[in-house]
């Protein structure tokens, strides 16, 4: 019952394991993506995309439905005029900011999210973003990042806008009391049971990054120490460290155990002794356990087999093979992060395939020639897998759904289960 | 640089994927970087197919632009072939590969693949799916088709052979395009002329190459077949259809046309049963739709025909008109002439949304965009036309064109108004204790039930002129008007009241702006 939060005992180990490095086709969004998250997320703020017509529409098509009926995000279309000099871009940008602003007074934070095309034509958003800066504040900050698909997949967008935020971050004194900063974008309901158990625990003050609203941004100094929510804040993490805070390596809150490990890993940081830890806990571990279990049945000593997407594959496959006895095919991902996965890594199953990159169509014969009861893959791959017979989950949801802590843990396992409940019901062909 | 929200086309080169998806035996080697795989989802997921769209990415990176680029080009095309065996390929680039110039057409060339390469120039920066939908057919015609025309095959139609047609422009994410193929067909049938080949949906290159040896082509979705269907007719002296069936009056005349074309008899098709259109429209029962005041949004071909069918076969009164297709804003300003309102030719989808919002419709026929808008204001909604959405993929049987295609259009564009009725005349036992008014039309969901306050909500035009006031009184007269006319008569009293300077509206200024304003 009782989890040891101490990785050493319970290590298996992949960490040294050999990793199959695949440069070819890849089938996944560009970091552009995020905004679908990042912009509910925080309330005020609008993401203007500077780029292309496909750029509009893969953020439409990724979000799926149109219900809003002016969202806080669009896109700023170059077209020939633009790119033939007739126009100046600088000039053009200025004019549709001003418009946009003036459109929506809500607004307190723009992000000038850069895209290939923008990128390839060297429209440097940084300038822009520090003239209009000066022009708009102090109603509206302006700051800038890149979504591009050269330079980012997928999540990597979330990691490219939160590091573009950290320099506004005000500064803690040196001699501020410890605090915990969580970065990376959580559903409301996450961050409010956290706090919730660091209270219980006795830690405190907790920052989130992103915040909620814009004008409520975490200080961060010396005193600071962060947890990473996210496996994929490669930059975030090092713009964090600039600022002095210092980074608490832990497994990623998914699962009981990665979710127990997490929090000791801030618990230690902050002295609060075991028997507190284990008391404040146990009664959610307990709980989550047995949520759990439910799906067992459905998903031990099933064969998964994932397509490298957002970065979340790894902790998910330890998840799965840990808790709920699933076996690893191949845990596909787009990078792997060896620093910030170290512990993942140490949790997988000894001889577990990772591949990083893709060449999709080389990954498509391989997960044929396997048949493995379970693909996570993207939206481009599912149908077809399925009409070959395969049982699919879309990854693109695990990104969606509230995920990670206790309470969510047997959730994400629902998440998997679900595809194959699905499969044993159906009695059609 | 413009800002955009949303937007009705995808970029040209989306257009040139709904082609190679709709063909067997074609692939497309598109220079683009990761990101833009997004589009295979739109086949995938929306249209629900069961296999990938036949296109391979370079997915190049920023690490890759200073190297080369144009090596990744090279190798994913070879492996492209290699792997899939293709008939033929297409190749290009999408929006930033433009920018970087690599020659895809060149590159491939350079292989010596044993298949046909069709090269793309799609400006991505100009121009939009449907164009380069068209564009990208009318490459694959003419350089598939081409050889059979200088072998001087121009066909003359031998003694006692039935005549053949081609039909041109479905595609893969079009708005019903495989049941309309059906329909056709089945019309053709029926009048004893063969089918050639249907292209690009379902057609392998071979049966391109074999275009030139029909008597005719029949141009379903001009906006994609037009240009393919004029090379088509210079070159093998293949005239084409003008007329698009959709609707009871249109099929008639495609009826016609295509006889007239193929030298055979309509008469007999004609005599027999149609659409069951004419005589559910003439039913008593339909006197509820007369001058049912409707907006119309869609791409070219399908805003034209609903304007045609609401006005003619439906008795409704066409108050607003519109297209995001620019490549037909004559045409739709011409029929916006012809109904004395003002064509609306725009991609904007705020401009639309606005127009709407001030145009107080009872029923819009509009895309996916415009049913989200008609959503929040209250107002019924039919999806006439692309860009789609996974319900305009229905399981059954339901084209648009031919008889049948009536039928379904009578279906889908009167039910939303039916069950307004339906609503009304539960409104009118509202004070009956399991009814009540903020209840809301139930078939427009959850979000219908305080229109008013939506519609407020968003960037329209606030609702009355600051000047002027409801009295109590007449506020409590205007709850008991039926919902679907209660925006037209605040409006109309409003208008009222502010052209005889009345600041404030009581019941009888209600009752004077009725009778002003009686149809
Ligand atoms: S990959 Fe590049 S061009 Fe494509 S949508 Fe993303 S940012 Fe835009």
């Amino acid at each position: 019952m009782n989890i040891r939060p101490d990785i050493s005992e319970t290590a298996i180990g992949c960490g040294s394991a050999p990793v199959l490095r695949e440069r070819g086709q890849r089938e996944v969004f560009c970091g552009l993506t995020g905004i679908i998250w990042l912009h509910r997320k925080i309330q005020d703020a609008f993401f203007l995309v500077v780029g292309s017509r496909t750029c509009a529409h893969l953020i439409q098509s990724a979000a799926g439905v149109m219900i809003f009926a002016e969202p806080r995000f669009a896109t700023a279309i170059l077209d020939e005029r633009d790119l033939a000099g007739m126009n100046d871009a600088n000039d053009e940008l200025d004019r549709v900011v001003a418009r946009l602003l003036e459109r929506r007074p809500d607004i307190k934070l723009l992000f000038l999210v850069g895209s290939c095309p923008s990128e390839v034509i060297k429209l440097d958003l940084s300038r822009a973003a520090l003239r209009l800066s000066q022009a708009h504040m102090p109603r509206v900050r302006v700051l800038n990042y890149s979504g591009s698909g050269i330079e980012t997949t997928f999540t990597q967008g979330e990691d490219a806008c939160l590091a573009a935020l950290i320099p506004t971050l005000p500064a803690a004194p040196a001699n501020a009391p410890p605090s915990l900063l969580i970065a990376g974008a959580l559903a409301d309901i996450v961050e409010d049971q956290w706090l919730r158990t660091f209270a219980a625990l006795g830690i405190g003050p907790v920052h989130f990054l992103p915040p909620r609203r814009a004008n409520d941004l975490p200080p961060v100094g010396p005193n600071t120490v962060f947890l990473l929510a996210q496996p994929f804040l490669n930059d975030t993490a090092r713009a964090l460290e600039e600022r002095g805070a210092r980074y608490l390596p832990a497994p990623f809150p998914l699962g009981v155990e990665g979710t127990t490990l997490w929090l000791k890993a801030a618990a230690q940081a902050f002295g609060v002794d075991d028997a507190l830890f284990d008391k404040v806990t146990q009664p959610s571990i307990f709980r989550a356990r047995q949520a759990i279990k439910r799906h067992s049945a459905t998903l031990s000593g099933r064969r998964v087999f994932f397509f490298p997407d957002s970065q979340l594959e790894v902790p998910l496959a330890r998840f799965l093979a840990r808790e709920l006895d699933m076996e690893l095919v191949e845990v596909g991902t787009p990078y792997l992060h060896q620093t910030h996965l170290a512990h993942e890594l140490d949790l997988l199953p000894a001889g577990t395939l990772l591949s990083e990159g893709q060449d999709v169509d080389r990954q498509l014969d391989r997960c044929r020639l396997q048949q493995p009861d379970l693909v996570v893959c993207g939206l481009g791959l599912a149908n077809p897998l399925e009409a070959e017979g395969l049982t699919t989950k879309w990854s693109i949801e695990l990104m969606f759904t509230p995920t990670q802590g206790y309470e969510q843990a047997a959730d994400l396992a629902e998440l998997f289960a679900r595809p194959l409940n699905r499969r044993a019901r159906l009695k059609v062909a | 640089m413009q800002l955009t929200v949303w937007t009705y086309e995808a970029p040209p080169h989306v257009g040139a994927m709904r082609i190679a998806t709709a063909m067997e035996g074609m692939h497309y080697v598109l220079h683009a970087p990761q990101g833009d795989t997004y589009a295979d989802l739109l086949f995938t997921m929306i249209e629900r197919n069961g296999k990938r769209p036949p296109v391979t990415y370079t997915t190049f990176q920023a690490r890759d632009l200073g190297g080369d680029t144009a090596n990744l080009f090279k190798d994913a095309a070879r492996d492209a072939y290699e792997r899939f065996k293709p008939q033929a390929m297409i190749v290009g680039a999408s929006c930033t590969a433009e920018l970087i110039q690599d020659d895809p057409g060149g590159l491939t060339q350079a292989l010596g693949l044993p298949v046909p390469v069709i090269p793309l120039e799609l400006p991505a920066y100009q121009k939009k799916e449907n164009w380069g939908a068209a564009e990208t057919f009318y490459q694959i015609v003419r350089t598939l088709a081409g050889p059979a025309a200088s072998a001087g095959a121009k066909r003359e139609r031998a003694a006692g052979a039935r005549p053949r047609c081609n039909l041109l422009g479905a595609t893969a994410l079009g708005f019903r395009h495989r049941d309309d193929v059906t329909e056709i067909r089945r019309l053709l049938e029926r009048l004893g002329i063969d089918v050639n080949v249907v292209a690009p949906l379902g057609a392998t290159p071979s049966d391109i190459t074999r275009l030139g040896e029909a008597d005719f082509n029949v141009v379903m979705y001009p906006e994609i077949a037009g240009p393919a269907a004029q090379w088509l007719q210079r070159t093998f002296g293949q005239p084409s259809t003008k007329t698009v069936p959709i609707g009871v009056s249109a099929t008639v005349e495609f009826v016609k046309e295509v006889a007239a074309l193929a030298g055979v008899d309509p008469g007999p098709l004609l005599s027999a049963e149609g659409s069951r259109l004419p005589w559910y429209s003439r039913s008593v029962d339909s006197t509820y739709l007369t001058a049912k005041r409707v907006f119309i949004f869609g791409d070219g071909t399908h805003a034209l025909a609903a304007a045609r069918i609401a006005a003619d076969e439906l008795g409704f009164t066409v108050v607003g008109l519109g297209t995001y297709s620019r490549e037909m804003a004559r045409e739709i300003r011409e029929a916006a002439a012809k109904y004395g309102v003002e064509a609306l030719v725009t991609d904007d989808y705020l401009e639309v949304e606005a127009r709407i919002a001030e145009l107080h419709p009872e029923l819009v026929l509009g895309t996916q965009m415009e049913r989200h808008i008609a959503k929040r204001l209250g107002v019924p909604c039919a999806v006439i036309s692309a860009p789609v959405h996974v319900q305009d993929f229905p399981a059954r049987y339901s084209p648009q064109m031919g008889f049948e295609g009536a039928n379904v259009i009578f279906d889908t564009w009167v039910h939303p108004l039916m069950m307004g009725l339906e609503e009304h005349l539960l409104a009118m036992f509202r004070d009956d204790h399991e009814f009540h008014d903020e209840a809301g039309p139930s078939h427009l969901g959850k979000t219908a039930q305080k229109p008013a306050a939506v519609a407020e909500a968003i960037t329209v035009k606030p609702a009355t002129p600051e000047s002027i006031v409801w009295h109590r009184d007449a506020e409590t007269e205007l709850k008991k008007i039926p919902f679907f006319v209660r925006g037209k008569a605040r409006r109309n009293t409003e208008m009222f009241a502010q052209t005889k300077g009345l600041p404030l509206i009581t019941v009888e200024t209600l009752y004077d702006a009725k009778a002003h304003y009686g149809r």
